[in-house]
């Protein structure tokens, strides 16, 4: 009974090395199959995974112009822009320039205060290049002493 | 779109402005890759905030609500306006917040904790209104410095803290003291440590108000981290810049504070009348106190269409700084004849008062509705922009709304 027990146990053994044998066997088929048919299939792959993570860097994209506009800032493109982006906004938002309208005496002015008390650096010559930009792209609005109602969306209003 | 297109443009200076460091190497990120500390920076996701709600500025932080946005009775976060002068402090720990009480004319230097604050003294909660000095500035000409808010700089949500008062009392302030200034943890656009964003302060007549409130919940929660939490000032009816957040010292002082933005032109209008675009030599500067009489109508949105026959249901708010909206009128004629309309009275002193009317039109055409407020020393607001100022401060020019019969 013993030694029934024991060939039995060896039999099991051999199947389950077989198994696994074929196994691979398949697998490695498979693999080499899909090579032959499609050489590209592993490297494609990998660079799939790889697009998740990585956008390719283009270091010129960083200033890019759109329609006229510089992406980053929303400035519009003309001769002094990039003296702007770099002096102008550091510590605030491009956004706090376009929404101001002033001529150049009140610019300078502005200019002055930011020295005087935001830590603003010497500009130079670069002072009127800012001036002359500011100027020549965000002009002053006449608004006189009260404006008509603009850009009203139209609604039906439902009760 | 318009608002994801804008994000997108966030500059690298108002990242590293959030993430609180600046970012090595940032000239060679890649366009459109956000740090991972960024990895949302949408401001509307960032601060809770309705996405009708329009962005001024990125760096600092100024975004306002428009008029039917601010139809609740007691504003809800999502549609309070943000005025930051500074960078919003980054790892507030709230379990180790202190407020230092110093300066000329305190009886001995004191500090708190805020866990002290909320236990030693008794709690009200009321609703203040809070409006921004520069609230409307959009609409000057010639055009004020400045961000440029249009009308929606303005909020009423209910505020749970402390009266300073009590804590005044506690702290014991001498017999010449004229002012308090408060110091706060924002940090300076140009990250010098040594300069503060912001410094403003009350004189003591109005710091020991019951009203003034040292807070630390808005609508019965803690106060969103934009709004000032974990400690605040609010001081209803003044310009909002009073209302200073993050505070973790006021300064009693012998004289008026002198802090940043109180000197200068800041927070402050001509002594006398100008001419629009008059040039106004600082001495002549005086400091904004109680902000003027006006209204919003908050419903419905400007543009609505209706049908001839059909009746129109409006509603709004009013405030007048430290005094009430007495009357309240409307015109459907450009001010040609006006309607009387209920206004309720506020549900305390400082917070701003709701009206309603129902209106019929006389025939089919283009309408607008302006809405005028009383105070209760019988000012007016007026239809055309009020005193032009060289910082586009107090425009409380009536509101209106466009309407077409059809």
């Amino acid at each position: 009974m013993q030694e029934h027990a024991k060939f039995k146990q060896q039999v099991k053994a051999i199947y389950r090395l077989m198994a696994g044998l074929f196994g691979l066997f398949i697998v490695a088929a498979i693999g080499i199959l899909l090579l032959v048919s499609n050489p590209d299939w592993t490297r494609k792959k990998a660079t799939e995974v790889e697009s998740e993570y990585v956008a390719i860097p283009e270091v010129d994209d960083f200033d890019k112009i759109e329609n006229g506009i510089h992406v980053r800032t929303g400035l519009i493109e003309a001769d002094g822009l990039m003296t702007v982006v770099n002096n102008c906004t550091n510590c605030h938002s491009a956004k706090l320039v376009t929404q101001n309208r002033m001529n150049a005496e009140r610019w300078i002015a502005t200019i002055k205060w930011m020295q005087e008390t935001q830590n603003l650096w010497d500009l130079g010559k670069n002072e009127e290049i800012i001036v002359n930009y500011l100027v020549t792209n965000y002009p002053a609005k006449k608004k006189g002493r009260r404006e008509v109602l603009s850009n009203i969306e139209w609604y039906d209003l439902e009760d | 779109m318009k608002r994801r297109n804008f994000v997108k443009r966030a500059t690298l200076g108002s990242m590293a402005s959030v993430i609180g460091a600046d970012i090595v190497f940032g000239s060679v990120l890649p366009e459109g890759y956000k740090p991972l500390a960024l990895q949302d920076p949408d401001p509307f996701k960032m601060f809770n905030k309705d996405t009708g709600m329009e962005v001024l500025n990125d760096k600092p932080w100024n975004i306002e609500a428009k008029a039917h946005l601010l139809d609740d009775k007691i504003t809800p976060n999502k549609f309070m306006f943000i005025r930051n002068n500074g960078l919003i402090p980054e790892n507030i720990d709230a379990d180790k917040w202190t407020l230092e009480f110093d300066g000329e004319s305190v009886a001995q230097k004191k500090t708190y904790t805020l866990a002290e604050l909320k236990s030693k003294f008794p709690q009200y909660t009321y609703e203040l209104t809070l409006e921004c000095g520069g609230n409307g500035r959009s609409e000057f000409d010639p055009p004020a410095k400045g961000n440029q808010w249009t009308i929606g700089a303005v909020s009423c949500a209910s505020w749970t803290g402390i009266r300073l008062k009590d804590v005044l009392e506690d702290v014991g302030i001498k017999d010449d003291a004229v002012y308090i200034g408060y110091h706060a943890a924002d940090v300076h656009l140009s990250r010098d440590p040594g300069k503060e964003p912001i410094s403003r302060g009350a004189p003591m007549a109005k710091a020991l108000q019951e009203e003034t409130l040292l807070a630390f919940k808005m609508n019965n929660e803690d106060i969103p981290i934009a709004h000032g939490y974990p400690l605040r000032l609010v001081a209803g009816g003044w310009p909002a810049s009073v209302s200073g957040k993050w505070i973790n010292r006021i300064s009693i002082r012998n004289k008026v504070h002198d802090g940043t933005k109180m000197t200068g032109t800041a927070y402050r209008v001509p002594c006398n009348p100008v001419a629009p675009g008059e040039k106004v030599k600082d001495e002549d500067m005086c400091i904004i106190e109680s902000m003027p009489v006006k209204s919003l109508i908050t419903y419905p949105k400007s543009g609505a269409m209706i049908n001839e026959g059909e009746k129109l249901d409006i509603r709004g708010h009013a405030w007048a700084g430290e005094l009430e909206v007495e009357r309240m009128e409307y015109s459907i004629d450009f001010g040609s004849t006006w309607q009387s309309c209920p206004i309720e009275k506020p549900s305390n002193r400082l917070a701003w008062q709701h009206f309603s009317a129902s209106i019929d039109f006389p025939k089919k055409g283009y309408y607008e509705i302006w809405a005028r407020a009383t105070d209760s020393r019988g000012a007016s607001q007026p239809m055309l922009l009020p005193g032009w100022n060289p910082k586009g401060y107090l425009n409380n020019a009536c509101h209106r709304i466009a309407i077409k019969v059809t």
